[in-house]
């Protein structure tokens, strides 16, 4: 558990959280990992867990009829994924799936939305961590449909 | 201008409205809309130029269009990669070996080669962006003694637009410098990144101290990789951007660049951050 709690504060998403509120956080986590090629998780499916990844890369992907699965973000060791754990109907929207053999850090999101809840310090200090990815991505994506690098250069 | 009929002269010595003559040797197709042409001077001159400056290329019959030289600045013929976007560039790409083309230039002021030794260099480039970049990357390569961390982070809009491919690939082989190449849209196939080449910049160690940028794409793209870059503590004055504007006589005489008080054609198209952000900021200048 020590060690587990060590990996999870060393984890960029957890940098100078308050040790007493990864000790908390802890408790709803565990170690997993996953096979190049291996589905974490499917669009639709519930938003059980929330990962924080360690090492290897993982895609996020939409499949779209006829069209088969598009990548929309690939992300490496730091970043985390299965953002929307945090609001109903807690589904995932996407797919994920490990593109090498990748390492997590697994957060139950019940046990961690419950903790949250007592503890409104904790989920305050959680929230801050999400909304800037959050708002990252939605950015990102804005961008990605700009279609930036069309007929202008 | 009058002696310059039939003459060709070196481009230090003809008058810079008068196009040279050259000849397209090779014709190679880059991506879906974007071609590479190599030429050679019709008076057999060299043709110098500097890292980061352009040429006014002339379709005869059709018109002239402002394109980067893509070629490497040390060796080989002269260069251009164009996109098709218009009737000009339509044409030049539509040249094929042995047709004719004007070349007036070089023109502008290039990347900041000099101030770029000793430090570290990172290149971001935004789809096509990558042609006005590679001689910049040539000369770094050429003299590696010269700089500190080369780093190229190359972001295109599918895997099959990607400029320069085999050339890129092998630029990530080498142990000399490391090289990033991300897509916005891809199918299960790619395996490499996808996303916004901001999101490259985020998970890309530098020092800030020690670094210096050259940004070269779409406008919007230079804006927010600038910003990511200003973000991570780069100095705005250490970030340099290669502008487009449309262009006429390259010659600072007749303000089809202007942008504010600058001159794109004369005064850059490179220039720093500092220089362009509060014109960048300004819309529809
Ligand atoms: C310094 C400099 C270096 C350049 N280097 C290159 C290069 O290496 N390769 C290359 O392919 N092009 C380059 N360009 C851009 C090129 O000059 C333009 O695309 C040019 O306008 C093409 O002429 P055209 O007659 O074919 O198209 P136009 O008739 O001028 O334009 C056709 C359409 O494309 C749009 N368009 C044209 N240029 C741009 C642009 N820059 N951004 C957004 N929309 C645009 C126009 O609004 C119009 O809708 C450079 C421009 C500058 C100023
Ligand atoms: S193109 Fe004429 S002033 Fe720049």
């Amino acid at each position: 558990m020590e060690n587990l709690e060590r990996i999870l504060s060393e984890h960029p998403f957890f940098t100078d959280l308050d040790k007493g509120f990864v000790a908390l956080a802890c408790g709803c986590a565990k170690n997993a990992r996953f096979e190049a090629g291996q589905f974490i998780f499917h669009e639709g499916e519930a938003a059980d867990h929330f990962y924080l990844l360690r090492e290897g890369r993982v895609a996020l992907q939409i499949s779209a009829p006829g069209r088969g699965a598009s990548t929309f973000l690939t992300l490496g060791p730091g970043e985390v994924f299965g953002v929307n754990w945090l609001v109903p109907p807690y589904r995932w929207t996407c797919d994920a799936r490990a593109l090498d053999g990748a390492r997590v850090i697994a957060m139950d999101t019940l046990c961690l939305r419950n903790k949250c809840e007592a503890d409104h310090d904790l989920g305050y200090a959680i929230m801050k961590r999400l909304m800037p990815v959050l708002l990252e991505r939605l950015h990102a994506t804005r961008l990605q449909f700009l279609d930036l690098y069309g007929a202008h250069v | 201008m009058s002696d310059t009929a039939g003459v060709l002269k070196p481009a230090s010595a003809a008058p810079p409205m008068a196009p040279r003559v050259a000849h397209v040797r090779r014709r190679r197709h880059d991506a879906p809309d974007a071609w590479t042409l190599e030429l050679e001077m019709a008076d057999g001159a060299p043709f110098n130029y500097a890292p980061g400056q352009f040429n006014m290329l002339t379709a005869f019959g059709v018109g002239e269009a402002a394109i980067s030289v893509s070629g490497d600045p040390a060796k080989g013929p002269l260069i251009h990669t164009i996109r098709a976007v218009g009737p000009v560039s339509r044409a030049l790409t539509k040249l094929a070996p042995g047709d004719p083309i004007g070349v007036r230039g070089p023109f502008g002021v290039g990347w900041p080669m000099a101030q770029a030794e000793g430090k570290d260099v990172l290149l971001v480039a935004g789809g096509l962006g990558l042609a006005p970049l590679r001689p910049a990357l040539y000369r770094l390569l050429g003299e590696r003694a010269r700089y500190g961390k080369v780093t190229l982070l190359f972001g295109a809009r599918r895997p099959d637009d990607i400029v320069f491919r085999r050339e890129v690939e092998s630029w990530r082989g080498r142990f000399d410098m490391e090289v990033e190449v991300t897509v916005d849209h891809a199918g299960p196939e790619w395996r490499g990144h996808v996303g916004v080449v901001t999101g490259l910049i985020s998970r890309q160690a530098f020092d800030p101290s020690a670094t210096i940028a050259m940004v070269c794409g779409p406008e919007v793209m230079m804006r927010f990789v600038a910003m990511s870059l200003v973000d991570r503590g780069l100095s705005e004055d250490f970030i340099y951007l290669s502008m487009e504007r449309n262009m006429k006589c390259a010659i600072g005489h007749c303000g089809h660049c202007q942008l504010g008080p600058t001159f794109i054609c004369r005064d850059g198209p490179v220039f720093t951050f500092t220089r362009l952000n509060p014109l960048l900021a300004v819309k529809e200048l």
